[in-house]
């Protein structure tokens, strides 16, 4: 007993050194990964500047029509900036964007819409489905506020419009009711609920993390998701950059 | 004699490489470990065309990076791996890639029961996420035969996702959700059901007997990435005649009059998601797409709400331990901004 007691005691000790060890060694391997976003932020910066400025040549033609639906997800913290939201909306449409979607998972951007709007030029609010070809072809500029109750709960709605149909169908007999559960007839009943169906082409995420936060899944099938950082630091030189490689990507989808 | 000695010295160094790569983990599992990692395998074909070889060796080349992958992340004690395997959009490739696809498919999931394998040594359950009907016979047998013989292993699951996209998957689910709900409404007391649904529909339902001419009109736009659908449906086309209805615009503007009236139960958000094929699994907590690309594919657009995405340039091949450790930093990094975004949600 007291013997059993007496190895357990280095063992203990052993094992609290291992621990510390452990955990230095995990703080260093985080500091090392912290070095090295603040050199890359660094370097960002600077060449957002050179970019902004002109100097870096590449950048300064490229044709945006090929971004013909923009996404811009913003964290639900960061979206009551609304003077960055409207500064970064102006830069888009002096780019030739002109049709976007402004996406926060609280809604926040939905609640202030008509505090956005008004700071901006002849900007048309998007609301309800739309068809993203006849979009295009309109030279003015749309914004549509999209939140988290416009992705799943908006698919739950619809599948309350398909449940009312196929229970129509089935009492009229016949195996006819399968025909509805297809992509086709979701993305109408999706429409059918008020939700926007058009897929934008580029997303671009404000926020600490790349991640959609929500934004309807129905709609980003093929859409580059790009991390822009934090929304209050925000530069047009790393938006041109996203921009002009979007419009040199060429995409398989599969094939 | 040398033989011997050389893989004595080779056994003894892949013994002394894998103690380093278990000490790596101890000290990465300091911090949290994700619970659920998400890869889309992209990059076979161009690792193939860069080392000037056949496809087919990018695709095998792929598969032994999936299972060093495999070992690392059950090795660091992750419980769920999900994999995109082959989309429904994949069946547009050339019929002779499908079918090596198919093939090697078939060959792998037979290799995954053998002995020794990696799904035995670390107890790993085998889900095949999709919709099994659009693969051939034998792939779909030898599926369901792994699920089977792997269905009481308890400590890590692997989800192999095989003629998949997010939209089917959402789409079936809405179906089985009404399914389900229909015969939750027949059960319901008959006079209920009278009132609530039948003559909520006929006092305003006009039924003609119209082909869904308009339908296929505008939704023939809406088919690309869904040829497999005709493989299931047979041409929508020709079954137009049969299908006693409006288009849906019309059926479902009747139908939400009619909304008011039906006192029936409602499809809620849970009921949707308890059909989904990955509700056999929490969301993921990090996704992994090789090659650089920066779109998701169709792949978990449901389930990645609060999930990182990274997508390291290297493809899928080439993509090793390093890029995994890199990812679960990055994921220890942004833990609790994303816990807090999860507690917030589910709040709501």
């Amino acid at each position: 007993m007291a013997f059993s007691k007496v190895m357990w005691l280095p063992y203990s000790y052993i094992s609290r050194i291992a621990n510390l060890v452990l955990q230095r060694l995990w703080h260093n391997m985080h500091l090392i990964l912290n070095t090295y976003y603040l050199v890359v932020g660094i370097a960002c910066v600077l060449e957002s500047y050179l970019i902004s400025s002109g100097l870096w040549k590449e950048y300064k033609a490229f044709n945006s029509s090929k971004v013909k639906y923009l996404a811009i997800v913003v964290d639900s913290e960061e979206a009551y900036l609304t003077s960055r939201i409207v500064k970064l909306v102006s830069w888009l449409e002096a780019l030739g964007v002109k049709h976007i979607c402004l996406y926060d998972a609280e809604g926040v951007m939905k609640k202030s819409k008509e505090a956005i709007v008004e700071k901006l030029n002849k900007v048309t609010i998007l609301e309800g489905a739309a068809e993203k070809d006849k979009l295009v072809s309109q030279n003015s500029m749309t914004l549509e506020f999209a939140s988290f109750s416009d992705g799943k709960e908006a698919v739950a709605k619809a599948a309350n419009l398909l449940l009312g149909t196929y229970m129509k169908l089935a009492e009229l007999g016949g195996d006819q009711e399968e025909k509805i559960f297809t992509e086709p007839y979701m993305a109408e009943a999706l429409k059918a609920t008020g939700c926007n169906v058009i897929e934008p082409d580029l997303m671009l995420v404000y926020g600490p993390v790349r991640c959609h936060h929500g934004f309807p899944a129905w709609r980003i099938r093929y859409t580059e998701i790009v991390h822009m950082g934090s929304l209050a630091e925000m530069k047009y030189g790393s938006l041109i950059k996203v921009i002009y490689e979007f419009t040199m990507v060429r995409q398989n989808y599969g094939k | 004699m040398e033989k011997i000695g050389g893989g004595r010295t080779s056994e003894l160094f892949g013994g002394f490489v894998t103690f380093l790569r278990k000490c790596l983990f101890k000290v990465i599992s300091v911090g949290p470990i994700p619970n659920h990692i998400a890869f889309i395998m992209d990059g076979n074909r161009r690792y193939a065309k860069k080392k000037n070889s056949a496809t087919v060796t990018g695709h095998r080349a792929g598969y032994s990076s999936l299972m060093s992958l495999l070992t690392y992340c059950y090795e660091l004690g992750v419980t769920y791996v999900t994999v995109y395997a082959f989309s429904i959009d994949n069946f547009r490739r050339s019929p002779d890639e499908v079918k090596y696809l198919m093939d090697l498919m078939l060959e792998k999931i037979e290799g995954l029961l053998k002995q020794g394998n990696i799904i035995n040594q670390y107890g790993i359950k085998v889900h095949f996420i999709g919709n099994l009907k659009l693969l051939s016979e034998p792939v779909r047998l030898a599926a369901e035969k792994a699920m089977k013989a792997t269905a009481n292993n308890k400590k890590a699951v692997l989800l192999v996702c095989v003629a998949y996209t997010s939209y089917d998957e959402i789409v079936h689910a809405v179906q089985d959700s009404c399914k389900s709900k229909r015969k939750e409404i027949q059960m319901l007391p008959g006079s209920l059901v009278r009132r609530g649904a039948s003559e909520g529909f006929r006092e305003h339902e006009k039924i003609n007997d119209l082909a869904i001419h308009d339908i296929q009109e505008s939704c023939k736009d809406r088919l690309h990435g869904s040829e497999a659908r005709h493989l299931l449906e047979g041409s929508f086309e020709n079954s137009s005649a049969d299908v006693a209805t409006k288009t849906p615009n019309g059926l479902i503007e009747e139908v939400e009059g009619c909304e008011m009236q039906r006192k029936v139960p409602s499809i809620e958000l849970a009921d949707v998601e308890e059909h989904m094929y990955m509700a056999v699994a929490p969301d993921p907590d990090i996704l992994i797409r090789s090659s650089g690309e920066t779109r998701l594919s169709n792949f978990l657009l449901w389930q990645t709400t609060t999930c990182p995405l990274y997508s390291p340039a290297a493809l899928w091949p080439e993509l090793g331990l390093w890029h995994l450790v890199w990812a679960v930093l990055n994921f220890q990094r942004s833990y609790r901004y994303l816990e807090t975004k999860r507690k917030k949600m589910r709040e709501d």
